[in-house]
């Protein structure tokens, strides 16, 4: 019989590794996540994340070898995107209806978002570079990584931000809807996935159809006007 | 199944190539989306198995966030010099976000 150590030893140069842990942390989450009655704190994106991340700290394996495996998930993000033409060709006819309402809400929740985002950070004392990352944080990982690049951030941390503000926007949302008295589905989903992205559009699928219609085309939309506004935005706040 | 599989990242690749041949600021991915949501205007509809693929796909959205996610491990001395500010910009702003977004939907949208 061939020792462990050889076993570990052919796993480490396979991709299998990184894919299989990836499939199981989250399978693993969505149980820890039922378990908690799927309160929005235990979102399972999160959950999965700390146990791979424990997982890579323990076993010592940098994240260039787990993602060697991981990637053909990641790789799966680009055609999900595409995928949301289906529930928004379903939603064309009411997003036609509410097209007056969209270019505004659009407008300033991209410009609130990031400017806020750069201005609080800017103040707190965080770095140039930390700053800029931040911006493009409301966004969809590959356009947000892209901006921050090309206005002088860090992709890999510009990444951190949209993780941290997808789930963020999860926890914060329906507080914040209840606060401003926000009832309409279409105004949630849409608000949803401007701040959200694709993390608190997935949330809004599973509680209500609409609301999920208006947040994916929240994406798309947001992903444009960031990645025009964001670099003339940042030139007039930080000079 | 595989002819809707297909189709997508077809869409996906002809968004890519767009993106890239005229420079546009709009990633690939995007851009495939307006793509196949013009696709089905112009065709009546997605067909049932696109339907199908598409709602899969998207019931399983937050996995495909976790690879990307995993990278964090790469970031966590740059987030732990800085946890204070991106912590609170980025609580602020994203409630600051999502109300002043969902306050102006709501309000034109009758």
């Amino acid at each position: 019989m061939t020792p462990v150590w050889q076993v570990w030893v052919y796993l480490e140069t396979t991709p299998l590794l990184g894919l299989v842990s990836t499939l199981i942390g989250w399978q693993l989450a969505l149980r820890f996540s039922r378990i908690a009655g799927d309160a929005p704190a235990a979102n399972p994106v999160l959950i999965a994340i700390v146990i791979l991340v424990a997982l890579l700290m323990l076993t010592n394996t940098p994240y260039a070898a787990y993602f060697e495996g991981a990637r053909y998930v990641h790789f799966l993000m680009g055609p999900a995107t595409v995928a949301l033409a289906v529930p928004m060709y379903a939603a064309l006819p009411r997003i036609r209806r509410s097209a007056r309402a969209i270019v505004p809400a659009l407008l300033a929740g991209s410009v609130t978002a990031a400017a806020t985002a750069m201005l609080v950070a800017h103040w707190l004392g965080a770095s140039r570079s930390v700053v800029l990352s931040l911006a493009p944080k409301s966004v969809t990982t590959p356009i947000a990584m892209g901006v921050a690049e090309q206005i002088g951030g860090t992709p890999s941390l510009a990444a951190a931000a949209v993780l941290l503000t997808g789930n963020i926007a999860i926890l914060l949302g329906p507080a914040v809807w209840r606060m401003v008295k926000v009832t309409d589905w279409r105004a949630r989903g849409f608000s949803a996935g401007m701040n959200g992205h694709g993390l608190a559009t997935a949330r809004m699928l599973m509680v209500n159809e609409e609301a999920g219609a208006f947040a994916g085309l929240a994406i798309g939309l947001n992903g444009i006007t960031t990645a025009l506004l964001v670099p003339p935005l940042a030139r007039l706040l930080l000079g | 199944m595989l002819g809707a599989l297909t189709q997508l990242i077809c869409f996906q690749f002809f968004g890519e190539v767009l993106s890239r041949a005229l420079a546009l600021p709009v990633p690939g991915p995007v851009l495939g989306l307006v793509l196949l949501v013009s696709w089905f205007a112009a065709r009546g509809g997605p067909r049932p198995a696109m339907q199908d693929l598409s709602g899969g796909l998207l019931r399983n959205l937050g996995l495909l966030f976790v690879p990307a996610g995993v990278g964090i491990v790469t970031q966590l001395d740059a987030l732990s010099a800085n946890w204070l500010p991106i912590t609170v910009a980025i609580f602020v702003s994203t409630a600051a976000g999502l109300a002043v977004t969902a306050l102006v939907m709501q309000r034109l949208d009758r």
